[in-house]
């Protein structure tokens, strides 16, 4: 475990991506085969499941440590997190230590999980040793979190893709490729994950998304309109799907296999042929007609879909690219050959449940941006600027690909009440909901929002929060309503989930309006209104 | 109607039968300063009264004005109000104030810290029947390590830098934590580079007969051959500025008592935190009010919210006052003596 902490710790002491892929070459140089897996499958997301629920863990921490509960959820709300926050409190207890003990980190992972059908004083029995023989508060604290959640120390996919080619020689596209989908941690070995040469037999494997970034210049800056394929941008889940062995597979940007969610998407098996691979958007529409995005909010948390789901929400996949055909890697091709490609496939596939997604022709680039504005009755986001000659990269990546996004709608809003937020922004106050006025000007909470502003901005908020706050306790504060924000948001739906019965797509806050007063905000009215007109 | 010895108005803390503030944050007749701070030290009353060790710092920070400076444990009467100054250990001449009247004593810490730093006086507890204590720290997850043992993190942590061709740049305020961290490196150097608020502060320090290792104030004819590998101490307002450019390839260490966590050293984008605070501990904290052997405690700028709950649940009588103190790292601070 000393290694692992040592690791955790040389990743939080630098900024910089250089030395965290050192950091990581170093640890997977010298760990053993057991923990390097374990490793990749924790920076990736993939921790084994959860044995000790938190309100226990907290339970024996305030025994432990000898301070009462409500206390340990101060420092918690404080820390923001809670593996942090016990390791602290442990690490401060004056609780006789036992004689440090040094276990390697897939030892830790296995106790875990075969906790799974422990007694509940076995569990507890086995997380008081682990707080009392663990040596620093890193030790700990990485120890809390093999059970808890995922560790948040600046590792991307990416940076630990480039250490693990580093380390083993290949390049990092196949590395991206031979770590994702699905595999057990608990039993594939190092060598069957990085470098056997009959592994990639794992026929769900998905490859790596190619990502775009949001276009920040003018679009006349990228040149010929000719030299570029334009589609609108589809608002739904982006996803990848996959036929291979007369099997089909849905995987989402998120690296979460769904073929079960989409049943309709079965069909494919048979019309897709074998060694086949698309990235497209899975979208909630009446074949080629896309349907509101809230449609499929009444799907996505299902674990059975019913027929009535089905009709009620249906779905297609609007295609992009093509991957891999007849077995082999086409991401190296040209955009427009892959096209070519694609058109073909989907034109043999027959149905209306696949899709192209159509390119659009302008003339030049003016042209496009009056049709731009069109978006929102497209059900896109704006449009998909993709260099006609790109191959697809891995990640997200400047230069041949841009999203070129509509303007945001806004509305503004109140700030009512604010808790305390997690990682970076730990013991600030950065977790706002924000309220508009109804007839009778009371105030209707209708969103919360976490991003846009700046950290000196959140500062000031924080500050305005801790001396205006109500409450003393617990995590929310109700604040005298008094700062006035612009909310963007893309899009917005009915919803009675919400008091104010709609429920916002990406809220966000867009500027902080000092030359408002809590009197001059938007009305629910006026939020009903932009119901009527964009969320059909 | 009873008179309480202090109140909360809204200059500051009010002693009504001695006719003084303390720590007042608006201007007033009479000051009694527990340490230079600009949270607690503010400019435009008619007098203050302070430790000699505050007065010169004070003088710096104000301007001038009229200072009445007493040593500790010395005895004063203020309209007939018995009024001393008791070391608090927070930074150079930090004390507690001691009121007296009737009988009936009352102590306000200012900020405090329990450990001895070697520099700004031990702590000393003071017997009261009513305790006003801050509360920054005022959390169990906050406990300091022993300073020798951070004093050796930044030692190894200069020479590894040094060792990897890195200028090492510390972060600390300029009142205080600047001087231990020139302490700290004491046993490995004999020459800082430091930003003009530290060395404006360095020189009221040398006048007041502190010796500490050399340091050399940066300005724009220091060349970038002379910082290689060295090691410079800034003030937070510094941190991340077009200032630092000058120092690359350099890493920033941060001391600060907020390094506890996490996500305050990442949201500091720090390559390294050092918990190195001029505060009590959660431990020093409630040490301390049991020592004081107080019947009643106000808990002021921190978790004062927590703080007193926890007194009252383990039987001791507290409240939480609101106050305007709490935001030392003011860089408007910094930046005015930078000026100077």
């Amino acid at each position: 475990m000393k290694a692992f902490a040592q690791l955790v710790e040389a990743l939080s002491a630098t900024t910089k991506t250089n030395e965290k892929i050192t950091a990581l070459q170093n640890y997977l140089s010298v760990a053993a085969d057991k923990d390097k897996v374990w490793v990749i499958a924790l920076f990736s997301g993939r921790r084994p499941k959860r044995t000790i629920s938190s309100s226990l863990l907290k339970t024996w921490c305030s025994e432990f440590c000898n301070i009462p509960l409500w206390l340990l959820d101060e420092c918690y709300h404080t820390v923001g997190d809670l593996s942090e926050t016990i390791a602290l409190l442990v690490e401060a207890s004056d609780t006789v230590i036992d004689a440090p003990q040094e276990h390697p980190l897939h030892y830790y992972i296995e106790q875990f999980i075969s906790l799974e059908k422990a007694t509940e004083e076995a569990r507890k029995i086995f997380m008081l040793q682990g707080w009392a023989q663990l040596e620093s508060t890193t030790e700990k604290f990485v120890f809390n979190k093999l059970l808890s959640g995922s560790f948040r120390i600046g590792v991307s996919q990416q940076l630990m893709v480039n250490a693990l080619a580093k380390v083993s020689g290949a390049s990092p596209s196949v590395i991206a490729h031979r770590i994702s989908g699905k595999w057990n941690p608990a039993t594939i070995t190092f060598n069957e994950l990085l470098i056997d040469e009959n592994n990639v037999a794992d026929h769900s494997k998905p490859y790596p998304f190619y990502l775009a970034y949001p276009l920040e210049d003018a679009v006349e800056t990228l040149g010929n309109i000719d030299e570029w394929q334009v589609e609108w941008k589809w608002d739904g889940i982006r996803g990848q799907i996959i036929k291979r062995n007369d099997h089909l597979f849905v995987w989402s940007r998120g690296e979460e296999l769904m073929t079960d969610k989409f049943p309709e998407y079965n069909l494919f098996e048979q019309a897709l042929p074998n060694g086949t691979v698309l990235d497209g958007e899975i979208i909630v529409a009446e074949g080629a007609t896309p349907l509101p995005f809230a449609l499929m909010q009444t799907r996505i948390g299902r674990k059975n879909i019913s027929k009535k789901i089905m009709d009620n929400a249906p779905v297609s996949f609007f295609v992009y690219d093509i991957l891999e055909y007849d077995g082999a890697d086409w991401r190296g091709f040209p955009l427009q050959q892959r096209r070519q490609q694609l058109e073909q496939i989907v034109k043999q596939a027959g149905t209306d449940k696949m899709q192209l997604s159509p390119i659009i022709s302008c003339l030049n680039w003016g042209e496009l941006t009056i049709l731009r504005q069109q978006s929102r009755e497209h059900y896109a986001e704006g449009f998909m600027l993709k260099r006609k000659s790109s191959v697809y990269q891995t990640g997200r990546k400047r230069g041949d690909w841009w999203k070129w996004k509509i303007e945001a709608l806004t509305i503004d809003a109140v700030l009512i009440y604010a808790q305390k937020g997690s990682g970076r922004r730990s013991n600030l106050y950065t977790d706002y909901t924000f309220a508009v006025r109804d007839a009778e000007n009371k105030l209707v909470p209708f969103t919360k929002a976490y991003s846009g502003l700046t950290d000196k901005e959140f500062a000031q908020v924080d500050t305005f929060v801790k001396r205006n706050a109500i409450e003393k306790f617990g995590p929310v504060r109700t604040v005298k309503p008094e700062l006035v924000f612009e909310i963007a948001f893309e899009g917005i739906a009915a919803s009675n989930r919400h008091k104010s019965g709609v429920a916002l797509r990406f809220p966000r806050m867009s500027r902080w309006r000092h030359d408002k007063k809590a009197a001059e905000i938007n009305t629910l009215e006026d939020l009903k209104k932009m119901l009527e007109v964009y969320g059909k | 109607m009873i008179k309480e010895l202090l109140q909360f108005t809204e200059k500051g803390l009010y002693c009504p039968a001695g006719n003084f503030y303390l720590d007042p944050w608006k201007p007033v007749d009479y000051a009694i300063i527990t340490h230079a701070h600009s949270d607690h030290a503010h400019a435009g009353s008619k007098k203050y009264f302070c430790h000699t060790l505050t007065k010169p710092i004070l003088q710096l920070r104000l301007g001038e004005g009229i200072y009445q400076a007493t040593e500790w444990n010395q005895t004063h009467f203020i309209n007939g109000v018995k009024v001393s100054l008791h070391p608090a250990g927070h930074i150079i001449g930090s004390s507690q104030v001691r009121v007296e009247y009737k009988g009936e004593v009352w102590v306000f810490t200012g900020d405090y810290k329990t450990e001895d730093d070697g520099i700004s006086g031990a702590y000393e507890c003071v017997k009261c029947n009513t305790f006003i204590t801050e509360s920054t720290f005022g959390l169990p997850i906050y406990k300091w390590k022993p300073q020798q043992q951070i004093y050796a993190d930044i030692q190894n942590w200069v020479l590894q830098n040094k060792q990897q061709e890195k200028t090492s740049v510390i972060i600390a305020y300029s009142l205080g934590k600047a001087q231990r961290v020139l302490t700290a490196l004491q046993p490995i150097t004999d020459t800082v580079y430091v930003h003009g608020a530290i060395y404006n502060m360095q020189q009221v320090m040398d006048a007041l007969g502190y010796k500490f290792i050399n340091v050399k104030r940066i300005t724009p004819e220091t060349t970038k051959q002379e910082l290689k590998n060295a090691i410079v101490i800034a003030p937070p307002s510094a941190d991340g500025t077009a200032w630092m450019k000058k120092f690359t390839p350099y890493r920033v260490g941060i001391c600060s008592g907020w390094m506890q966590v996490r996500g305050n050293q990442r949201r500091r984008n720090a390559d390294k935190g050092f918990v190195l605070s001029d505060h009590c501990d959660w431990d020093g904290l409630v040490s301390s009010v049991k020592a004081t052997g107080a019947e009643k405690v106000f808990v002021t700028h921190g978790f004062q919210a927590a703080f007193s709950k926890y007194l009252c649940e383990i039987g001791i009588e507290a409240d939480e006052v609101k106050t305007q103190y709490g935001n030392e790292e003011d860089t408007a601070v910094d930046d005015k003596i930078e000026l100077l």
